[in-house]
């Protein structure tokens, strides 16, 4: 079947604040005291990784450095680490923009969830390197997480994007 | 590179090319990464990101504050009455021997006072409630409610009923990092209770205590008592620590040996913070090698 740009239907311009005030939202989701259960998912990178695909001219690796000190502050993690998977997650979005988009959003989260992966194996490489210990293959499974939530929220941070349908029968979109 | 896909022709001037960004941004966090994990330069630039992060912090912690609250409220009345039962005979059993305590202590200066010995090292203490675990799943470290602001510094010991739960390593205005005593990187000086043989503890990060350098042939057995020696001069001396569990001495110039904390290490909630309110002087200059 020949693949369709059907998940991106025509959009405002997505407004500059809206992507920050999101990513400090995503920012505060992260800092929730969440104790070691397994499974919580990366909110700064998943939304992080939804402006990239979504806005790859404006969106990209110097926002990604920047969220990504801030949650190695928020979490007591090593200065740094956070930042380098950041940049690294938003390098590889931003490439692979005008490849996902072309496909639903189910198929986008496949995409994503080796992204995901990718930045979680890079945090681990680093930290062990310096002589932490593994923290267990559960840890994985915040990636796992973060690849099912990227369906609904696309749609959320999609939703003030829509504009609102009037119908024109004599328009071709 | 397919996946990531090729770059548009250079029509518009864009800055520097991603590629190029792209390992500037990883060039930035490996230095930073170096410079944090190895040489810990980076606390100052920490902190000041922490004032930006700090509010933040704060708005998030809230609904985790709320549900350890309203799970407390919905406790039961009996569960109450029972654990109040408890807490007085443990206070009464502990108040007999507080009173010899008190007049032990008294003779102890006595003593120390007729033999011209220095006085003991005050001891300050700080109450402190565990919050939560630390988000970062590398380490085992958990966060207390008290910093700066009531007086807790870094490398002032954490206790519970029982024993030693770990050290403080970081400390912001209100509340303050414990790295736990089975975090990989967290040891502690220690003596035998029972002959006073020395040596260090350290985490294993599996829940375990090793104690490393002690000669094979050294008189150490299982069940043996371990309590900080105070000879680090951060550590109160005399707080228990662990308790031997194992003793393999087939290995080599260094016998194995496994120890258990006597803490609730991972599950306590209420600890002490305990150190010296006066650090000793620094050790002497060695002297200069005579030509």
């Amino acid at each position: 079947m020949q693949p369709t740009n059907r998940s991106s239907r025509i959009l405002l311009p997505v407004k500059l604040w809206f992507v920050y005030l999101s990513l400090i939202a995503a920012l505060g989701l992260e800092y929730i005291p969440s104790g070691r259960v397994p499974g919580i998912p990366d909110w700064v990178a998943l939304v992080l990784a939804i402006w990239c695909v979504r806005e790859p001219l404006r969106i990209g690796m110097g926002v990604g450095f920047v969220f990504g000190l801030l949650v190695d502050v928020g979490q007591g993690a090593a200065m740094g680490q956070h930042a380098l998977a950041y940049v690294v997650l938003a390098y590889v979005a931003n490439g692979a923009a005008r490849r996902v988009l072309w496909f639903p959003l189910l198929q986008q989260a496949i995409h994503m969830l080796p992204l995901f992966l990718l930045t979680q194996v890079l945090m681990l490489v680093v930290r062990v390197l310096a002589g932490a210990e593994f923290p267990g293959w559960s840890y994985f499974l915040s990636s796992l997480s973060s690849a099912l939530l990227w369906a609904p929220l696309s749609i959320l941070l999609m939703l003030p994007q829509y504009r609102p349908v009037d119908r024109d029968d004599n328009r071709p979109i | 590179m397919s996946f990531v896909g090729h770059q548009p022709p250079p029509i518009f001037k864009r800055g520097p090319a991603p590629v190029a960004r792209l390992f500037a941004f990883v060039a930035i966090c490996l230095v930073l990464l170096v410079a944090d994990l190895r040489f810990r330069y980076l606390e100052v630039m920490r902190n000041a990101l922490s004032v930006v992060t700090y509010p933040l912090q704060m708005a998030a912690a809230t609904p985790a504050d709320f549900v350890r609250n309203a799970s407390r409220y919905f406790a039961t009345l009996i569960e109450v009455q029972i654990e109040n039962a408890d807490l007085r005979r443990q206070q009464l059993a502990s108040g007999e021997r507080l009173l010899r305590f008190e007049l032990l202590e008294q003779e102890n200066a006595q003593l120390r006072a007729l033999l011209d010995m220095s006085r003991r090292v005050e001891v300050k203490s700080i109450a402190a409630d565990i919050l939560y675990n630390a988000p970062d799943p590398f380490a085992r470290k958990v966060i207390l409610d008290r910093g700066t602001q009531q007086g807790v510094e870094p490398g002032l010991a954490v206790v519970d009923a029982k024993g030693v739960v770990g050290q403080v390593t970081r400390v912001h205005p209100v509340q303050s990092e414990v790295t736990l005593l089975t975090d990989r990187t967290q040891s502690i000086p220690v003596s035998v209770v029972r002959n006073g043989v020395r040596g260090v503890l350290f985490g294993t990060g599996r829940g375990r205590l090793e104690m490393r350098f002690v000669l094979a042939d050294a008189d150490i057995r299982e069940g043996d008592q371990l309590v900080t020696s105070g000879l680090d001069g951060v550590f109160v001396p005399g707080l228990p620590v662990a308790v031997i569990m194992a003793v393999d001495r087939e290995t080599d110039a260094f016998a194995r040996i496994e120890a258990q904390p006597l803490a609730a290490v991972e599950t306590s909630v209420q600890v002490l913070v305990i150190g010296r309110t006066a650090y000793p002087p620094p050790p002497p200059e060695p002297a200069a090698r005579e030509r």
